[in-house]
């Protein structure tokens, strides 16, 4: 079991969160103006790589605050966490994607 | 009466305190202190089993978890299968048998309790032998809060088997002082019986603490008898040992084979001798010492079996000395016995070189007679909980075994465990790696003296050996055996590398090696040496097979621990709960609560209690607990658009004091809750939800919130288990409401459908109700909103105002039977998440005017627009009395063709009504609305029932009596 | 002093030995028409029923580390078709028939034993979803039982039906024909057959990129080298996504660990295969007497091959419920798979916007029971350049239209 550093509340055992998917994928400004095909995108498609990867978190049985980490889904290794609307730590990371 | 083979004195079992037990139906005695194994070696017991395959006799190889054989079944006190004799502490009145291999699960419930416990360290130490005590010692001197586990019921590890001398007193002085010392520090716990079986993410590793097993009878009921800790360290020091190979020749399996260094933990730690005449086969130093220790104690030793072309100087003089033959260049090439080795074959080796490659038999095979035969095959660092740390292993050539390579940064290995076995240096190691990890959590270790120890660096290295060299016997099985408790031989490993098999998991599937109780704590090294051999390829370039958790077996019932019975999930009931019980109600279990299905009168079943609770709904009044529906309350200057964003109809015109139902779509456009909106004030709402998807709806509010639309400003709050709320329905409802609220307006103009008001019940002082006047049925019906805590009068006193009505209380059942007449879906029975509103007839619901919501994109999808869509209709049976199944599919054929046969779509609901007096169904079926007045078929049994698709709202279609 | 236990060996000591010869170790060679990329289950009936099928042999199947040694060798071997929705109970009912005579086809002893599977239903939801299972099972000619609680207890005398557990037992669907098979027999059995006829099992071969010119496969590479292709199939589960985006192929799917875990052997007490949705345990006792029990899956995305421990402590609780007798069982090995998983618990199998790649994935929690009908339905798509018809509902365009195959309630773990 993990120890996930909620950034409102600290370290926390991984039971207490939830998982919420791939961070950083907004809500469409304009469904309506999306063909279908883009629409899909958004609603179905996520990035599934293997090596450093952000997500978001909601530590659900704590503060119940979303936020996001960055974390390595080969080692499980949380890189980094961080609150919602700030900017994905070490944007070079993403180069390391291995897919 | 003393046993035969217990020495009479040495040891560390408590002579005072005998235990009878019973095994294999002979009834002998021990002692407290003993294993079941030590016990029986005790009284001569060699044999305690037969193979799973072959069915040959099996006993006792080793003295601890990484026994292969010795496996047991335990009767009394409570039968459990397949353990092993080591590992069990013996206690007065044990009964239990020898196992081929294969246990036998209690037929009846277990009675014991079992639970978990959290513990954070600084520094958590795996064992108690001299490298672990170091190490704890040095960390607790730090001011580290330390953890210390150890699987045995005393501290010592290695020692055990051995009669050190440690700052020039015996072992036990240092080891007993070094643990009161621990234990009389604070931050410090000392668990013993207690195993670290697995390592996870973070420095968390999970312990099992055999807490009352080995009080037998004497166990107390209130303890739990297993714990699980759950300890998340800083760091961890592995201090876990090594175990001892066996080396693999014919017949290597007879009971009275023995590991030799297992020989000397029943010798100095039970005071037991294995036997009355032993060879040894030596491929190490260490095998001298259990030679001459057995010797000492006044066994006889016939000779030990050296596989080095020369024998260590010393050793073999000392072993002269005490008359052992030792015959280096020598090994075992096979055995004699039945249920007990009674002769080994012993040939000279061929090749002087020293290496297993060139290590042959020459020469004819000497016959030694022994009822013991103890082999010393070298030792395995133990590094499974290293592995599964996320270390690396390493081959090390000269030990012929894995060990620690590159270790994470919060893991340090101490003492044998990294191949070292000389007690100095596990002692520094120890030591080391305590003020390793003290440094690491910022505690400052002080200076911790070595205990001195007497040197004994080995004289000469061991030898790699496997296997004896020699081909398997023509014309009978091998008996080479690799793996004991699978009964697989080398023949088997050589199958599998002639078959085609390179990979090391390859072979232990085909063979099944290693997968055994002991999961290959003896065999898996061997293994791959025997497959490196075949293949012709370095083991070093070989993969070893991972260590899966857990490192020893865990009961089930430790792990589920005390989330059984009624801690399994909590059962959430209102606060009238106590009213239905004593009133017979029957329950539906929704999500994690409790609802009310029918209130059945003596006598009454369910078909007829639900008829009766439906016409007093429909004729009467009634009453139901609609407690558990979810509430939450949404505020903010943005709850309106926010709400907007989430149901699909406009929720953000709506006036203070009215009530909306409201749709909620998932963003695929699928409906996924539904319930109603009220407006409280300008930035204030509540809204209710289903009674299975409160806590879904409350996190997809927060999700949104938070992770898409943070400048909104909004807060939503659960508040279900603030209110008791209770539907009054039925055309006398305003008549009771009236009586209980008197400073109310009940009038239909001035408490219109679809509004609100806040009241003063005439029930208490200070008795408030929110009185909504929503109805789910069609019956002019007001549910009334109280706080929980005035939940119970407020019941009792509608029910007492409703007396002269009739009022009834009614359940779900009920419910859904109203609502069903009336055509209003349930979600998550006429939905499954493949149903948009449309689907539902529900497009009323869906605002053409928002330029945005939740799912709105999704309905322009091609599948969304097929005309051939599932949408929600009624059925009716052409025979008024046939109810058909919920769940029955629906057919456009009255002859049913041979399968796959098309379906329509299929009864979501399905009921005896009493308004209509007949039965009905809803069914979703495709372009169901096209096909009202149609006649379908829904396949029931081996028939076929012919029924008429209707609309879906077949009571008071007008909506006259909404109103009363 | 005689045992008073039975000396006769016990029933499933004596499994049927493997053949003395499975397979090769070739060198891969510079060119093949077909290079099937995964050796899992999947991959090895591909190549299997695309020799035996298709007549095309010249074929490599490549496999990143030893063969079947993924989720094929970590599965908990349930079998059975009883789905829902008619697109899944045609492809996995058209694979149990396979099954069915599997072992004849391949020459080699899987062990496939149809003992039953139960669902079972917790909730009066539960049973009208299991009901309308039950009923378009039989439409569609999949054997399927609707079982009350007594039935339940008939079948499977252990689970606990009493009515005052937390979540009493309402009763179950049962698929008599479903059962259990030994994963790593059938996938040795298909790679010893694939062998035969030609086909070169290629392990410790990682692809690490693929070729295309113009809007065509053309080759892989891999660490053994590259390797040209006429065509491209992709059979790597947990890392389809990374495969797919090797082409810039962007996949519906997320991965994830699937733990499962065994026992010691124990005396046969278990006679069939019993699933429960909601409180997420599957369980069944192999030949030589092992429980074999499967959890739900691990909330976050991984491909560490490894869960999370509460997870287990969860299941353990649960399977206690509806097994009291298992309480002294002992947790002999715990383990984990990394499953793909699709929104909508469906596969996807067919073709890709790529020419001559062609994509077999999504399978989740369910890929094991479909071996052999995916195997034939994705050789004769290769073969044909056109999707088989039982797996033509499995489109990737599915996610764009909308006609989704929804089967969270079928799949045994709620995804």
């Amino acid at each position: 079991m993990q120890l996930i550093p909620c950034p409102w509340c600290g370290p926390r055992e991984e039971a207490e969160f939830h998982y919420g998917g791939q961070a950083h994928v907004a809500y469409p400004e304009d469904p309506g103006a999306l063909t279908d095909q883009e629409w899909a995108r958004f609603v179905f498609f996520r990035d599934n790589p293997c090596g450093p990867f952000a997500e978001r978190w909601s530590h659900s049985a704590g503060c119940r605050r979303w936020f996001n980490a960055v974390r390595d889904t080969r080692t499980y290794e949380l890189l980094s966490v961080y609150r919602v609307g700030e900017p994905r730590p070490d944007a070079s990371e993403r180069d390391e994607v291995v897919s | 009466m003393s046993a035969a083979f217990r020495l009479p004195t040495g040891g560390h079992v408590d002579r005072g305190t005998e235990l009878r037990f019973t095994f294999n139906g002979r009834s002998m005695t021990g002692y407290r202190g003993d294993t079941l194994a030590s016990a029986l070696l005790a009284n001569g017991e060699h044999r305690i089993g037969t193979s799973v395959k072959f069915g040959r006799p099996r006993g006792i190889v080793a003295a601890g978890s990484e026994d292969p054989t010795s496996l047991v079944q335990i009767e009394q006190p409570f039968p459990e299968p397949m353990l092993t004799a080591t590992t069990v502490e013996l206690y007065d009145g044990l009964v239990a048998h020898g196992l081929p291999g294969r246990g036998r699960l209690a037929d009846e419930p277990d009675p014991a309790r079992y639970d978990a416990k959290h513990a954070h360290c600084d520094v958590l130490v795996v064992g108690t032998g001299p490298a672990g005590l170091m190490a704890a010692l040095t960390a607790a001197r730090g001011g580290a809060r330390v953890v210390v586990v150890d699987e045995q019921s005393r501290a010592g590890g290695a020692l055990l088997g051995t009669r050190e001398y440690l700052d020039e007193r015996p072992w036990t002085e240092w080891v007993d002082d070094t643990v009161a010392e621990l234990r009389g520090t604070p931050g410090v716990l000392l668990l013993e019986r207690t195993t670290a079986f697995g390592v996870y993410q973070d420095g968390f590793v999970l312990a099992l603490q055999r807490r009352t097993d080995h009080l037998g009878f004497d166990a107390p009921a209130h303890a739990a008898r297993q714990r699980v800790w759950r300890i998340r360290a800083a760091q961890t020091v592995l201090a876990t040992g090594a175990h001892e190979r066996p080396v693999v020749f014919a017949d290597n399996d007879r009971p009275g084979i023995m590991l030799a260094g297992s020989a000397r933990t029943y010798l100095h730690r039970y005071g037991v001798l294995p036997g009355t005449r032993a060879v040894v086969f030596a491929t190490d130093d260490s095998a001298y010492a259990a030679a001459l220790d057995l010797a000492n104690a006044g066994m006889e030793v016939a000779a030990v079996v050296d596989a080095r072309p020369t024998a260590p100087r010393l050793l073999r003089a000392r072993c002269c000395a005490h008359g052992i033959d030792v015959r280096a260049g020598h090994v075992v090439t096979g055995t004699e016995g039945g249920d007990r080795v009674s002769a080994v074959h012993v040939a000279p080796a061929a090749g002087s070189d020293g290496s297993a490659d060139a290590i042959g038999t020459a020469g004819a095979a000497d016959t030694i007679d022994c009822d013991t035969l103890l082999v010393g095959g070298g030792w395995n660092p133990v590094v499974h909980l290293f592995s599964q740390a996320g270390g690396t292993l390493r081959y090390d050539s000269r030990l012929g075994a894995h060990v620690p390579g590159q270790a994470p940064a919060t893991v340090r290995v101490a003492g044998s465990a990294t191949g070292a076995h000389d007690l100095s240096a596990c002692l520094r190691q120890g030591w080391e790696a305590g003020c390793e990890a003290a440094l690491a959590t910022g505690s400052r270790p002080d200076e911790v003296a070595l205990p001195a120890s007497e040197p004994r660096a080995g004289e000469q290295p061991g030898l790699v050996l496997w296997r004896v060299p020699g081909e398997a016997p023509r014309d009978a099985p091998d008996t080479r055996f690799v793996d004991l408790q699978r009964d697989a031989t080398v023949s088997d490993v050589l199958r599998a590398t002639g078959a085609g098999l390179s990979s090391l998991e390859h072979v232990k599937r085909y063979t099944t090696i290693g997968t055994a109780h002991d999961q290959g704590k003896t065999s898996g090294t061997i293994t791959a040496g025997i497959v490196a051999e075949a293949l012709g390829v370095e083991l070093s370039d070989q993969r070893p097979t991972t260590f899966r958790p857990p490192y020893t077996p865990v009961p089930f019932a430790a792990l589920a621990g005390r989330d059984r019975g009624e801690l399994h999930d909590p059962a959430r009931v209102t606060a009238v709960h106590a009213w239905h019980v004593a009133r017979g109600a029957l329950f539906e279990d929704v999500g994690q609560w409790k609802r009310p299905w029918y209130f059945p009168l003596p006598g009454e079943d369910m078909d007829t209690a639900v008829l009766r609770e439906c016409r007093a709904a429909r004729e009467g009044v009634a009453l139901m607990d609609g407690s558990t529906l979810g509430k939450i309350d949404v505020q903010g200057r943005d709850a309106g658009r926010f709400l907007d964003m989430l149901y699909t109809n406009k929720m953000s015109g709506l006036r203070v004091g009215r009530i909306r139902y409201g749709l909620m779509c998932g963003v695929d456009g699928m409906v996924i809750d539904d319930g109603t909106v009220i407006r409280l004030a300008e930035d204030r709402f509540l809204v209710t939800t289903t009674t299975g998807n409160a806590a879904m709806v409350l996190d997809w509010m927060e999700e949104w919130l938070q992770t898409e639309w943070p400048h909104l400003d909004v807060y939503a709050a659960s508040v279900t288990e603030h209110w008791a709320t209770f539907p009054l329905v039925g055309p006398r409802s305003r008549d009771v409401l009236a009586a209980l609220a008197p400073g109310l307006d009940v009038g239909n103009d001035a408490f219109e459908f679809m509004a609100w008001r806040d009241t003063v019940l005439d029930v208490g002082p200070g008795v408030t109700a929110r009185v909504c006047r929503i109805s789910f049925s069609g019956e002019l019906a007001y549910e009334i909103n109280v706080t929980a805590w005035h939940g119970p009068a407020v019941w009792e006193a509608l029910m007492a105002a409703g007396e002269a009505y009739g009022i009834t209380p009614y359940g779900t059942e009920t419910m859904h039977v109203l609502r069903a007449e009336k055509g209003y879906p349930i979600i998550g029975q006429e939905t499954d998440a493949t149903v948009t509103p449309q689907d539902l007839g529900m497009a009323w619901a869906v605002s053409k005017k928002k330029a945005d919501f939740l799912g709105k994109r999704s309905f322009d999808r091609a599948e969304n627009n097929r005309p051939d869509r599932k949408q929600l209709v009624g059925l009716l049976p052409l025979d008024r009395d046939v109810r058909l199944p919920e769940g029955a599919q629906v057919v456009d054929t009255d002859d049913l063709p041979e399968p796959p046969v098309r379906m329509l779509g299929h009864v979501t609901s399905s009921y005896r009504s009493a308004a209509l007096d007949r039965t009905f169904a809803l069914a979703v079926v495709r372009s169901g609305r096209e096909r009202v007045g149609e006649i379908l078929h829904v396949p029931v049994g081996d028939g076929l029932v012919p029924v008429t698709v209707t609309e879906s709202v077949l009571y008071d279609k007008e909506g006259a009596r909404r109103d009363g | 002093m005689t045992d008073p236990v039975s000396p006769a060996p016990p029933p499933g000591a004596h499994l049927p030995d493997h053949p003395g010869f499975l397979w090769e170790d070739p060198e891969p060679r510079p060119a093949y028409d077909v290079v099937v990329v995964g050796g899992g289950g999947h991959g090895l009936a591909t190549a299997y029923y695309l020799a035996k099928v298709h007549g095309i042999t010249n074929v490599a199947v490549l496999e990143k580390g030893w063969l079947a040694g993924g989720n094929m060798a970590r599965n908990t071997t349930i079998i059975r078709s009883n789905y829902l929705w008619d697109e899944s109970s045609g492809i996995y009912e058209h694979s149990l028939k396979l099954w069915e005579g599997l072992e004849e086809d391949l020459g080699y002893p899987i062990l496939f034993d149809q003992r039953g599977v139960l669902n079972l239903a917790h909730s009066l939801q539960d049973v009208r979803d299991s009901v309308r299972r039950v009923n378009a099972n039989r439409l569609n000619g999949v054997d399927a039982e609707w079982l009350d609680p007594r039935g339940v207890k008939e079948v499977c005398p252990i689970v606990n039906t009493a009515p005052d557990v937390r979540y009493p037992v309402l009763g179950a669907t049962y698929q008599p024909r479903a059962g259990i098979a030994k994963h790593d027999y059938v996938a040795w059995g298909y790679a010893r057959a694939a062998h035969a006829m030609g086909v070169d099992l290629i392990q410790n071969c990682e692809v690490t990129g693929i070729e295309t010119v113009g809007d065509r496969v053309t080759a892989v590479r891999t660490t053994r080298g590259r390797i040209a292709a006429g065509r491209v199939a992709l059979c790597a589960a947990g890392h389809s996504s990374v495969l797919a985006e090797m082409v810039g192929l962007r996949l519906p799917l997320t991965s994830h660990p699937l733990q499962a875990l065994v026992s010691e052997l124990l005396e046969p007490v278990h006679p069939t295969v019993v699933m429960s949705n909601a409180v997420h345990v599957y369980v069944s006792q192999a030949h030589k007497g092992e429980l074999v029990m499967g959890a739900g899956i691990d909330s976050y995305n991984g491909y560490g091959q490894r869960g999370s421990f509460h997870i287990i402590e969860r299941q353990m609780s649960a399977a206690l419920e509806l097994f009291p007798i298992f309480a002294r069982a002992h947790l002999l090995r715990t383990w984990a798979g990394i499953v793909d998983v699709s929104p909508d618990a469906s596969p996807i199998v067919g073709l890709t916007p790529v020419e001559g790649l062609y994509l077999n994935c999504g399978w989740g929690t369910g890929g094991f029971k479909a071996t052999p009908g995916v195997g034939d339905c994705f050789a004769h798509t290769i073969a044909h350049d056109k999707p088989h018809r039982f797996n033509e509902p499995f489109t990737l365009e599915r996610f764009t239209t909308g006609a989704l195959v929804d089967e969270h309630g079928a799949a045994a773990v709620a995804h």
